[in-house]
């Protein structure tokens, strides 16, 4: 059995409501909206002006910087507007509006077919950035940075852990479409050269477990059937709990030997080198009480949540809280008017008896916080500290960077403190300081330029 | 949706948006609070049968004064009631389960008062206060009434049988007449372990019954609201230590009946393991444990108190936040790749 990690929760899963429901193709809805930030690093600006006709997989948005992935258009139409619009992860962003004209074409050339096994690296690794493949357990990481490790790696772990609650469409995908994601790994296992690959999944999902080892027959890669336990899905928690190597702090999988790739992540870069199709689709679990009818749905990105939530019925009771994601790291809604997006694993509606949870208490010292940071951080001093405005002494003296806001300490919290708001309010403010003191430092370094340039 | 649209939409959504987590534990301080109340329970009822009535007002004195006092304080400062979430209960079962079964109910009363307003609300409530609450009421009366608080009668005996105690509590026995004398109150040693045991002897009313106080212990230790390691630790120092530094020179103590006697067991069950006041880490309470119990021999063998149990938590929960400070956990990654 594998070491497990220190720390972590067992929430109620909330599973039961969709595991059983196979991955449904949404039908694609009147207007597509899609974000032109929807990863980690540079938003893309787009490529295509209010007018012009698209076609499925081609390029609407691309930057020059280099930590981005391309965006593409999910459906053929006619763009009928570029501005900004609601967004899951920053309010608001730049978004192109797409008419969809009900033909659903393909862009020139896709799909295709090509042989893997017969390109080089090089290609591949071109082949996934122009998908503009990013993370899709909702870290969204531009995967073709991922996968350019600048340290050698030995290790591959596939993420199927799947451990937010209410969460199902990665364990469809395992149970419905093994096969492509052990293509997809089969590519990564070329592409990194590791010795060793690992599927981990937590062993509340045996069937998933057992697709995936029949799937995995005859390669050598490994299925591991971890602990439940909340955040086993962590990069750092399952490379520890595979591998039995710590990420250092402030550290990447890499400085261990390791890449860790969400296993919706590899099937889409199986359909992109094996068939050049970008990312313009996943499967995305709609689930909650609140809603009528849950269900898994491969959907095309930019669609509303109000379409998704339409398709299953509806809402089944008014629901307190609209969250993208899940319910432990998923962000909270104002709209339902924000689309789906490539790091959207989830949109789930909770009812009020779900997310009601009384006034908050003062911290009775019960520990139950620390026990349960799989980070091994004193939460509650954290908490309590950030309060008294004491950033310093967070990040100092109670390693407060290393936070991974997960929410354990939140969940088990007794006293119902919103630690992980405390945590991020200080985050916030040690941040701030720090841009403060660049800029600061910059402008100081121009001033002397322009002395020394006055003095010439 | 234009622009406009979203904006009316987003304007009358009844959503809340909070961050994440979005969903909790069940586990609310009330709940935690009222399951150490009832794992007090069994030995407060067996106090009401073997010292009778007047233990029985003792407790409710003791609880209801702590929430009284507890409710009136926050009703003036205009702050939330929380006094009826249990730990004002606790307080002041705690208070009058630490104290002769005989003290005038109006010196509990006093030591209900001073534990939740002075030790607790004046602190800043629950969660802020320093010290256990129920040893600072303890203290308070140990000073103000000394002859009181250590006049210990037996006033019913229950079950019927001879009144074969003394006034004095075993504790008090061993420290004024000696070891044999002890021996010689309940005839045999076996007799002194198993009267320890059941609870059929003198002393504070809600200690007497080891029995009893290791059944409640036990359910929050299964229950996860204490650590096994506290108590563990704890009774283990003291065993240890009274065993190595006995009356007839090294290693010849009687480690069972220190275990048993005075408050040991309800301080290492109840009181050790106040999550308020004791450190936060396992490694911070495996410290506390061993001072508390190592303070607790030292007054019991050395000190002026046949009993040390309350001064020596005190004196822990004292050095609490140091020990806190010092144990904090190791932070993962820390000390680069492993």
């Amino acid at each position: 059995m594998f070491e497990s990690f220190l720390g972590g929760i067992h929430p109620k899963d909330g599973k039961e409501l969709a595991k059983d429901k196979p991955i449904e193709d949404m039908p694609v809805p009147q207007e597509l909206v899609v974000p032109m930030g929807q990863h980690i690093g540079a938003p893309c600006t787009p490529t295509v002006k209010v007018g012009d006709e698209v076609k499925r997989g081609q390029l609407i948005g691309t930057s020059p910087a280099f930590m981005h992935a391309d965006i593409h258009a999910p459906v053929s139409g006619k763009v009928v507007k570029i501005e900004p619009r609601p967004h899951s992860g920053m309010g608001s962003c730049m978004a192109v509006v797409i008419q969809n004209d009900g033909k659903d074409e393909w862009a020139d050339g896709l799909p295709m077919e090509r042989n893997w096994q017969s390109m080089e690296n090089e290609e591949i690794l071109a082949a996934i950035q122009s998908a503009g493949i990013v993370g899709m357990g909702g870290a969204t990481f531009p995967a073709h940075i991922k996968l350019k490790p600048s340290k050698p790696v030995d290790i591959l772990i596939l993420n199927g852990a799947e451990c937010e609650p209410y969460l199902t469409a990665d364990y469809r995908l395992m149970l419905e479409e093994g096969a492509k994601i052990i293509t997809g790994t089969q590519i990564l296992q070329k592409l990194l050269g590791v010795k060793r690959t690992v599927i981990g999944i937590e062993d509340n999902k045996p069937e998933a477990i057992k697709a995936m080892e029949q799937a995995a027959n005859g390669t050598n890669i490994e299925v591991a059937a971890l602990k439940t336990k909340y955040p086993q899905g962590a990069e750092k928690m399952l490379i520890k709990v595979i591998s039995g190597r710590e990420v250092p702090m402030g550290g990447l999988p890499m400085d261990v030997g390791a890449v860790v790739q969400n296993v919706g992540t590899v099937a889409a870069i199986a359909d992109a080198v094996e068939h050049g199709l970008p990312l313009t689709e996943r499967i995305t679990t709609v689930t909650g009480d609140a809603i009528k009818e849950p269900k898994n749905l491969r959907i095309r990105i930019g669609t509303p949540y109000q379409a998704a939530i339409d398709y299953c019925g509806g809402f089944a009771e008014s629901p307190k809280k609209l969250i993208a994601g899940g319910p432990m790291m998923g962000m909270a809604q104002a709209t339902t008017a924000v689309p789906v997006m490539k790091g959207s694993s989830g949109i789930l509606a909770l009812t009020a008896e779900k997310v009601d949870h009384g006034p908050e208490m003062n911290c009775i010292r019960c520990g139950k916080c620390v026990k349960a940071c799989p980070m091994g951080l004193v939460p509650s001093m954290l908490s309590i500290l950030s309060e008294r405005q004491a950033y310093d002494a967070c990040r100092d003296e109670y390693g407060l960077m290393n936070c991974v806001e997960c929410g354990c300490c939140t969940f088990v919290c007794p006293a119902k403190r919103n630690i992980v708001q405390y945590i991020k309010n200080a985050k916030g403010f040690i941040r701030a300081e720090q841009m403060k003191a660049k800029a600061a430092a910059e402008a100081k370094k121009a001033q002397e330029a322009a002395k020394k340039e006055a003095e010439k | 949706m234009s622009e406009e649209a979203v904006k009316q939409e987003t304007a009358s959504s009844l959503f809340t948006v909070s961050v994440s987590p979005h969903i909790r534990d069940d586990e609310t301080i009330s709940h935690i609070m009222w399951q150490v109340n009832a794992a007090l329970l069994p030995a407060a009822l067996f106090a009401v049968w073997w010292f009778g009535v007047p233990a029985l007002i003792n407790m409710i004195v003791g609880v209801v004064f702590a929430v009284l006092g507890e409710y009136l304080w926050q009703k003036g400062m205009h702050q939330p009631i929380t006094a009826f979430d249990g730990s004002a209960c606790i307080t002041g079962l705690l208070l009058a389960m630490s104290m002769s079964p005989v003290l005038p109910p109006y010196m509990v009363a006093i030591g209900s008062l001073l534990a939740v307003i002075v030790a607790k609300q004046s602190m800043g409530g629950l969660g802020f206060n320093i010290f256990n609450p129920a040893h600072i009421g303890r203290a308070a009366l140990m000073v103000s009434w000394p002859v009181a608080m250590t006049t210990w009668t037996k006033m019913a005996d229950a079950s019927g049988g001879v009144d074969a105690m003394t006034s004095a509590t075993p504790l008090n026995i061993l420290k004024m007449q000696g070891y044999d004398a002890l021996i010689a109150t309940f005839g045999s040693q076996s007799d002194l372990y198993w009267n320890l045991f059941i609870g059929t002897r003198n002393g504070s009313l809600g200690e007497t019954s080891t029995l009893l106080l290791l059944l409640g212990g036990l359910y929050l230790i299964w229950k996860g609201y204490v650590n096994w390691q506290v108590p563990v630790t704890m009774i283990a120092t003291v065993a240890i230590l009274t065993w190595i530094f006995g009356p007839a020179g090294l290693f010849t103590g009687d480690p069972v009946f220190h275990v048993m006697a005075g408050g040991l067991m309800l301080g290492a069950f109840f009181m050790a393991t106040d999550m308020v006041t004791i450190p936060m880490t396992i490694k911070g309470q495996l410290i506390f444990a061993v001072g508390a119990g190592a303070l607790t021999v030292l007054i019991r063998l050395v000190g002026g108190y046949p009993e040390g149990v309350c001064y020596s938590l005190l004196l822990m929960n004292a050095v609490t936040p140091l020990i806190d400070r010092f144990c904090k956990p190791r932070i993962f990654g820390a000390g680069g790749a492993k």
